[in-house]
């Protein structure tokens, strides 16, 4: 494998703001082709941003997103839809389209992008939903189904094309310990069967250190510290330590910035 | 509570006239790329007839019965007022000019608003707070022709059927009121309607009046939707936003287009 294309995405000198607030300043983050890359981070620090912004939903201020060869922000609008085909993403509520049942949810990219025949469609998309186990499901309306089958629906529907690169927005949060375990295995067996590239966006350590070849921690509009799970847990870096540990006040405070309590308390301005 | 300075006030003011202009700016762009480019959908007009059918058909019975109570108010009304001249044979006429030139084009354009109009907005802005919009676009389909482009066009085409329906059915019921129940001669009251209304000055002004306010009510709306903030208090404001400018954009543009068509301005 050249060096190259031992990386599906290069994020290079990734600058974003929003207004005044500037969420990324000159990031560089690498996804290695083939394995589950893992971008952790405490709450609004910009993760699925991230997430966006390799999908080229958001366009950066400065930097360079090149995704197989390709720098996203310098596509047409024409153009990032036919390269969108490459990705499979699936969004933190699942993002069903509720008009439609499982069935023609997972068939929708078919339809859309493919001239199938509508027998081949059928095994194609009854082959996908086995693989998420929801073959059974296929006649029901996303509002029969629960949280965790909704997501493994939209992750039927995400691989639907084949996908090269498969993006998973917080795929634990809000998820009964089944429904997470079923989620973890998915995500390494998809990625291992179909031979993807994952990034898994989440805060939960625990779910995307056990899956995880590599993981990106990321927080203040940088990378504070990569590795593979394990040289993360030993990591001397105290931010890293206070975010695998969960400890509760540290470099990031737990009281978010005020005057002082007491001139507070006694009305001195 | 932070109480605002004079300058800080000043700074809000000018911040709402850039937002205002900026929106407008996202809306005509908004509007160029949802009807015209390629679409590359195959199923294009199948999507375009579910609309028809969801945006035109089901507003169907609050037109339906709008129109049958407002040709019957005015046939009352108009009764009583030329009775006292005696001349309530022009009952008919009044009702078919005053429905053909303003309230069948104002009222659907209204009622429109209210029915189809925030339904459209709140769908689409429980899609985008769904991320449905984003997921479309991962899938490499183009929102703007795939969600936004059918409903517009359904728009355009259902709202001037809808303001014809509503002008017949309010003649209808004009006369129901005038010649069964006041008694007014029914020779007199269609003949004169039949030689005082005119095809291009009355009918087709009308007709006129109601493409306008399909294209701007259903943009408001539209528009509204996707560019809503992706929360419930954000989809609401958009929903209250859609009949709250599209009511106003219809009355306005009635006082201009009328000018334009009956006035000597």
């Amino acid at each position: 494998m050249s060096a190259e294309n031992a990386y599906a995405v290069e994020l290079k000198g990734l600058t974003f703001k929003r207004g005044v607030r500037t969420i990324f300043e000159n990031v560089d983050i690498r996804i290695p082709r083939g394995k589950v890359t893992g971008i952790m981070g405490p709450s609004g620090c910009g993760k699925t941003t991230l997430l966006r912004l390799i999908a080229a939903q958001l366009r950066p201020q400065g930097g360079e997103v090149w995704v197989n060869g390709q720098n996203l922000p310098s596509l047409s609008r024409a153009e990032l839809f036919d390269m969108r085909k490459q990705f499979g993403v699936l969004f933190q509520s699942g993002a069903l389209f509720t008009d439609l049942d499982v069935f023609e949810n997972v068939a929708f990219p078919l339809r859309v992008h493919t001239k199938l025949s509508d027998e081949m469609i059928r095994d194609i998309v009854l082959m996908k939903l086995q693989a998420v186990g929801l073959r059974g499901a296929v006649e029901l309306m996303p509002d029969e189904l629960s949280g965790g089958m909704k997501r493994r629906v939209a992750l039927a529907r995400a691989i639907a094309l084949d996908p090269q690169i498969l993006m998973y927005d917080e795929p634990f949060v809000g998820q009964d310990p089944i429904a997470m375990g079923v989620l973890v295995r998915l995500i390494r067996l998809l990625n291992d069967a179909l031979g993807l590239t994952s990034i898994v966006v989440s805060h939960d350590l625990a779910e995307t250190a056990s899956i995880a070849d590599y993981i990106y921690v990321v927080g203040d509009g940088q990378v504070l510290g990569q590795g593979t799970p394990a040289e993360l847990k030993n990591s001397d870096n105290p931010r890293i330590q206070q975010f695998m540990k969960g400890i509760p006040d540290g470099p990031v405070p737990f009281h978010y910035p005020a005057p002082d309590y007491l001139d507070d308390l006694l009305g001195v301005r | 509570m932070r109480r605002k300075s004079l300058v800080e006030r000043v700074r809000l003011l000018g911040r709402a006239g850039i937002d205002v202009v900026q929106a407008m700016g996202r809306s005509t762009l908004f509007l160029l790329s949802s009807l015209f480019g390629r679409s590359g959908l195959r199923n294009g007009s199948q999507l375009l007839i579910r609309q028809l059918y969801s945006v035109g058909v089901l507003s169907l019975p609050i037109i339906v019965v709008a129109g049958l109570f407002i040709g019957m108010v005015l046939a009352l009304q108009g009764y009583n007022i030329l009775t006292s001249y005696g001349s309530e044979q022009a009952v008919g006429q009044m009702v078919a000019l005053t429905l053909l030139r303003e309230l069948g084009p104002v009222v659907t354009g209204l009622l429109f608003a209210g029915r189809a109009g925030s339904a459209l907005t709140a769908e689409i802005g429980n899609m985008k707070s769904t991320e449905q919009l984003s997921s479309l676009e991962m899938i490499g389909v183009d929102p703007l022709k795939y969600i936004i482009a059918p409903r517009l066009w359904a728009g355009f085409i259902s709202m001037p059927l809808l303001a014809a329906i509503f002008s017949v059915v309010g003649i209808w019921g004009g006369a129901m009121v005038a010649v069964d129940w006041l008694g007014v001669y029914e020779g007199s009251f269609w003949s004169n309607m039949q030689n005082s209304v005119q095809f291009t000055e009355d009918v087709l002004n009308g007709v006129v009046k109601s493409m306008v306010f399909a294209f701007v009510v259903t943009w408001i709306a539209v528009f509204q939707g996707y560019d809503c903030e992706p929360t419930s208090e954000g989809i609401s404001r958009a929903t209250t936003k859609t009949v709250v400018y599209g009511s106003l954009a219809v009355l306005g543009l009635d006082f201009i287009l009328t000018a334009l068509m009956f006035g000597d301005l």
